[in-house]
């Protein structure tokens, strides 16, 4: 395989798929007959960015910061409260009819749980053709077999395999299938929530080269969806922060890894444990205290400041945008963003 | 730290009862009778633990590390789980040679164990003062009220805050990571000397797991607890960890102090796993996949079990299991070829 260069070697195309101040509120409502709402659950409040061709995106946060919910908006399975997606220049949320299907060709997801997405019951032939089903102009009926069987190849599989059933594979296969499924259109985008944390360790690597083939093969973009930073940073090209339903800071792997403003993705970075054992104590080490309030009841101003050790008056008064900042040209919401002095991913000195 | 290779030969005197380890397994062989066929998911698994000491078993799913932590505690599903062959010896005496009564007093008292997810793990009806207190109720015939002082002190070891407003809260009231915190406290309850994490922050979120991990830390400093860590993350392993066992198809295929392992691993599979994960504090480069599949149990291949997967293997690994390699300082390695993997820069 060619070794990837994520460095600015591929030309990153023009901005195609754009997100302007996407909401979604979840209500609460109490009683039974008569649902009254006394409440909202802010899963995606006034999300806003950019992708481009070729581009991955990655996108972190902690559980119940809203990451899922923005793909599922991204990919239409949800409909947002406010806010727009545009993708070559046609609002996502306000297509119909056939231009919602061409639409939806485009658009593509790679799901989490490769054991609970792909239907028992069928084979890999059907999962992976049934998107020629609802689009038959990309592969006459003929053809879908031989259209099948290369697609599991693309992947990885035996084209031997396409008779089989899902309980017949691995969880990494699983997963393969699904992407086999994904790509089966030719999408320009492909929304991955989570799509190698169900796996062992050893089966990561091979999926997220596979994706990453993938993308350099077919051009793809990805938004990447993940908890786990160290994923995140192998395979994106810019990632954001999330938390409580805003991005925090988004810039490139470089600033958000190496040069963050922000003081929750400081205090996440931190958190990951290093597999190195001559870091465990490693300078710039923050622990947060506490856990994330509810999204339903988030913190005035700044939603981080109840866990935040640099917090003041203003962060519960007034939110910080998420603007450049003078510490670093890329965006962060903090009022006081700054650049760690210690880098919480430096190893400290040896400590045998 | 005391090294010991994993076959050291303490067992040639069993009934001495004054045995060097706190805790000592060895050549523990466990399988699964089932429909299809007998699945051989423990195959002479040795290692010891020693008091205040973290000891991480690291592993694939499959690998036979959370089947090796049930066996130690006594709580393998029996039939269709048989235990082979083997020892456990907890202070010198064989647990798996006590009858069932005197078994279920080492539980709790001697050994616990927390699970991976707390919220299945307490019962949703009781309050959690309550069922940390449960043990010390029944089983150390504490009055109610004693009970639940106890259950406070408890809650208030595990950094729960405001312990004693929390303390008749249901387990719904509680975050993720303070029922972690629940379930250690009432694994401490009877004051055991190990504690046995079966991947104790898998479903917690990276700042929380965080906590926990220093937790686990405080736990092994303050009451000098051993901990055997149970985990598939390599760095939560190098986070915690005094010594490493690496499992592979049921069998421990490395054993290392953990600044040896991340620095020179001597086994190709744990070599490759350190290769194959991408690293939070480095820019990404492609990752070196282990090719294929971790074995299948029932069918588990001839001479070393990790040969198809490896990059290592020569026709001898097809046929001869390989040989425990002892390196020095209590490392060891199960491969033919230990030397040269060991001496080969990462």
């Amino acid at each position: 395989m060619i070794p990837s260069d994520r460095s600015g070697v591929r030309p990153l195309g023009e901005p195609f798929l754009q997100v302007q101040g996407l909401v979604k509120h979840f209500p609460l409502t109490r009683g039974i007959l008569f649902k009254k709402q006394v409440g909202a659950v802010k899963a995606v409040d006034d999300v806003s960015f950019e992708l481009r061709r070729g581009e991955t995106l990655g996108v972190v946060g902690e559980s119940g910061c809203g990451k899922s919910t923005l793909a599922r908006l991204l990919v239409r399975l949800e409909t947002p409260t406010a806010g727009r997606i545009v993708l070559d220049g046609r609002d996502v949320h306000a297509l119909e009819g056939a231009e919602l299907r061409r639409m939806r060709r485009n658009l593509q997801m790679v799901l989490q749980d490769p054991y609970t997405s792909l239907n028992p019951r069928m084979t890999v032939a059907d999962i992976v053709g049934e998107p020629f089903e609802i689009h038959p102009e990309v592969a006459p009926r003929g053809s879908r077999r031989a259209k099948v069987q290369e697609l599991l190849e693309m992947v990885g599989l035996s084209p031997e395999h396409i008779s089989r059933y899902p309980h017949q594979f691995s969880g990494g296969q699983r997963q393969r299938i699904g992407i086999a499924r994904a790509i089966a259109l030719r999408p320009e985008v492909i929304v991955c929530d989570e799509p190698v944390s169900a796996l062992d360790v050893s089966i990561q690597a091979q999926v997220i080269n596979l994706l990453e083939r993938l993308q350099r093969e077919l051009g793809l973009s990805y938004i990447f969806i993940a908890h786990d930073l160290s994923v995140v940073r192998h395979i994106s090209d810019r990632v954001a922060v999330m938390y409580l339903g805003k991005f925090v800071e988004l810039g490139t792997e470089d600033e958000i890894y190496e040069r963050s403003t922000h003081p929750y993705t400081q205090a996440l970075l931190s958190a990951v444990p290093l597999p190195n054992p001559d870091a465990r104590h490693r300078p710039g080490i923050i622990r947060l205290e506490g856990d994330v309030p509810s999204p339903a009841n988030p913190p005035s101003g700044c939603h981080f400041r109840t866990r935040c050790w640099k917090a003041r008056e203003i962060c519960a008064a007034e939110e910080p945008p998420l603007i450049a900042r003078e510490a670093d040209p890329h965006p962060s919401a903090c009022h006081f963003a700054a650049r760690q002095s210690a880098s919480a991913l430096e190893p400290g000195p040896a400590t045998s | 730290m005391s090294a010991r290779p994993p076959h050291a030969s303490v067992t040639d005197d069993p009934d001495s009862g004054a045995a060097a380890h706190l805790l000592e397994v060895s050549d523990l062989y466990v399988e699964f009778r089932t429909r299809d066929g007998v699945a051989k998911v423990i195959n002479g698994v040795s290692f010891h633990l020693d008091a205040g000491e973290t000891l991480a078993v690291l592993g694939e799913s499959g690998s036979g590390k959370s089947v090796t932590a049930q066996a130690v505690m006594g709580i393998l599903d029996e039939p269709p789980a048989v235990v082979r062959s083997g020892s456990i010896r907890y202070q010198g005496r064989d647990l798996l040679k006590l009858p069932p009564d005197e078994r279920r007093d080492v539980r709790g008292k001697q050994i616990a164990m927390v699970f991976q997810d707390a919220l299945s793990a307490l019962n949703p009806v009781f309050p959690v003062g309550w069922q940390i207190s449960e043990t010390l109720r029944t089983r150390q015939g504490l009055s109610r009220a004693d009970a639940m002082r106890r259950a406070l002190e408890l809650m208030d070891l595990v950094r729960i805050p405001g312990a004693s407003a929390r303390v008749h809260d249901y387990p719904h009231q509680f975050s993720g990571g303070m029922r972690q915190r629940v379930m250690i406290a009432m694994a401490l309850a009877e004051n055991p000397r190990i504690l046995i994490a079966d991947e104790p922050t898998t479903a917690l979120d990276v700042t929380v797991q965080a906590q926990i991990m220093d937790l686990f830390a405080d736990l092994r400093r303050t009451i000098q607890l051993a901990v055997i860590l149970i985990t598939h993350d390599l760095g939560v392993v190098a986070t915690v960890a005094d010594r490493i066992a690496v499992m592979y198809a049921g069998r421990i295929v490395e054993h290392a102090d953990v600044h040896a392992l991340y620095r020179t691993p001597a086994h190709p599979y744990t070599r490759a796993l350190l290769q194959s994960i991408p690293r939070v504090d480095q820019r990404g480069q492609e990752l070196r996949s282990i090719k294929g599949l971790p074995p299948n149990l029932l069918r588990i291949p001839p001479g070393c079990p990790f040969h198809p997967r490896c990059q290592y293997a020569q026709p001898i690994c097809s046929v001869e299991a390989p040989p425990i390699v002892e390196l020095g300082n209590g490392r060891a390695s199960e491969c033919h070829f230990a030397r040269e993997v060991v001496s080969d820069p990462l």
